[in-house]
């Protein structure tokens, strides 16, 4: 690890699949605790691909990934949840999958369901939850975990604007009080100046980083923040970054 | 239980939750109004097609030909409410099912097993598969002999038929069913180290649970339609209600030999909707193509 607090660093990551698509280029960032970086970028540029690096799903071609693996939360663009098990089966998941006991992971679940604000649900199927909903269940299965650092991959990108901004909200306030270091995917840069420390912009493929701005407004942020012109600003920078990138 | 969430109900901190509340079924139609659409449609259709039968009996027909489609009520006197014949029926009727039910349930041992180890690994599947289609392209008639040499020209050969026609649905839908898990869902239990038994008891079974459940239906037809079937070349022992059809076709007797046809039919529907019922039980709390009529 290049500094003690550093919860996640890459070091000049490459990947080239076995078909020989080049998608990462030459990444090197590290996130630290009490850190939410942004990652924005085209679609196919490698964002993605750089998450299932950092959890371990993939095997980067070139450089080196420092992780505790231990215990990443990592959420899915899809909720991914499973549809024969009720909301509080499904965010019970991963503690049995680790042998948490049956006591400790009913109650770990139950306080994640109050933290996204499921309670009432915890006997609901996924088939009777909305887009949002399950994405909240999503999300409190992966709380149970008390994740360190905290992988998003485009959670929101299936919701309605209105659930959107609701979550990015909850989630902006999640981070406040469980302090994780977070590492979030988008293609929205609103979402992305709206919950971040830093943003940092990817390149079309080969993915590479091509810009980076600190975002200096204060938590909890308000919602309202949106429609501050400082906020319109960054966007806008950012904005114009991506497009750079695009060429 | 109410679906409604308001603010006050969720953790002071969040927001209130007004964005997505479950979507409700509204119940505008009456059960009953309900009940009738649902019911009336086919029966209106059962009186027409009653209609056109006796239309055929008396009008097509004349008397001396009419030993070849009898009407209605005297199908229904006959071959129904006569008890010597229709306790016949059913005793036909019992025993074929009872080959049903056994070549099922050796289907769905075999083909559990079969689909189970294909998707552990591609290259039993590769292995397998052709073999399986193989088997699926046989017409029984080719296979008829080579049966009868086996297992002699009874019962065992009658059951062996309703495997051979039965197994490959099993198979199929059962193996698709444990290889539709997504992406995702696989990587959640990579992330967590689960081993190839948890992978399958906790994701790829209930995954597979639907798929399953369309296999059965089609074997389950299938295997009566066999057990039927192999009346007809397997006739020795207590054969069923496929040997009774032969008789009463040699015999003329045209009303036993309708209410035979209907009673076989009437037990593939009665098979169907059982797994239907079952199924529904089974998995209709949380997969939504449940059982039939739902």
């Amino acid at each position: 690890m290049e500094t003690s607090t550093a919860a996640l660093s890459f070091d000049n990551i490459g990947m080239v699949f076995p078909d020989g698509t080049r998608a990462l280029h030459d990444v090197s960032f590290g996130v630290s605790k009490g850190e939410f970086v942004t990652i924005v970028g085209p679609s196919g540029c490698g964002k993605s691909t750089l998450l299932k690096i950092a959890s371990g799903l993939l095997t980067q071609t070139s450089g080196e990934v420092s992780v505790d693996r231990g215990r990443i939360g990592y959420v899915f663009q899809d909720a991914t949840l499973l549809d024969w098990r009720t909301v509080s089966g499904n965010v019970e998941l991963f503690a049995e999958l680790d042998g948490v006991p049956k006591q400790e992971r009913r109650k770990l679940a139950q306080e994640a369901i109050m933290l996204v604000g499921l309670s009432g649900f915890e006997s609901h199927y996924p088939k009777s939850l909305s887009g949002g909903m399950k994405m909240r269940a999503s999300l409190a299965r992966t709380l149970t975990l008390k994740p360190p650092l905290f992988l998003f991959d485009e959670p929101f990108g299936a919701v309605d604007e209105i659930t959107r901004e609701h979550l990015n909200d909850e989630t902006q306030q999640l981070f406040q009080r469980e302090g994780f270091a977070g590492l979030f995917i988008t293609h929205s840069i609103g979402e992305a100046v709206f919950m971040s420390t830093r943003v940092l912009v990817m390149s079309a493929r080969p993915g590479r980083i091509v810009a980076e701005f600190d975002v200096p407004f204060d938590y909890p942020r308000n919602p309202d923040l949106r429609f501050d012109p400082d906020f319109a600003k960054l966007s806008g920078e950012i904005s114009l970054a991506l497009r750079g990138g695009h060429s | 239980m109410t679906t409604q969430v308001t603010g006050d109900e969720v953790d002071e901190s969040m927001p209130p939750v007004h964005d997505d509340a479950p979507v409700q079924a509204y119940r505008v139609k009456s059960r009953k109004r309900e009940a009738a659409e649902t019911i009336l449609p086919p029966l209106v259709l059962g009186v027409i097609l009653i209609g056109c039968w006796y239309f055929v009996s008396y009008v097509v027909l004349d008397e001396s030909r009419r030993f070849l489609l009898r009407p209605p009520h005297q199908v229904l006197k006959v071959g129904f409410l006569d008890w010597d014949n229709f306790s016949e029926i059913l005793d036909g009727l019992w025993s074929s099912a009872k080959v049903a039910l056994t070549g099922l349930t050796i289907s769905i041992i075999v083909g559990f097993f079969l689909a189970t180890i294909m998707s552990q690994a591609k290259v039993l599947e590769r292995a397998i598969f052709p073999y399986m289609v193989m088997l699926q392209a046989i017409p029984i008639l080719a296979i008829v002999p080579l049966i009868g040499f086996w297992w002699g020209f009874g019962q065992r050969s009658r059951i062996a038929v309703c495997v051979i026609i039965s197994l490959f649905p099993i198979i199929v839908n059962t193996l698709f069913g444990l290889q539709s898990a997504a992406r995702g869902q696989h990587d959640l239990f990579t992330l967590h180290h689960a081993s190839r038994l948890t992978r399958l008891r906790k994701l790829m079974y209930p995954n597979a649970l639907p798929a399953i459940f369309a296999g059965l239906r089609i074997s389950a037809g299938l295997s009566v339609i066999g057990a039927i079937v192999g009346d007809f070349f397997f006739g020795q022992g207590d054969p069923g209600i496929g040997q009774l059809l032969r008789t009463y076709a040699s015999r003329i007797q045209g009303e036993e030999l309708l209410a035979a046809v209907i009673m076989s039919s009437a037990l593939g529907v009665a098979v169907f909707l059982f797994f239907g019922w079952l199924q529904n039980v089974a998995i209709g709390k949380w997969h939504d193509s449940g059982g039939l009529g739902t």
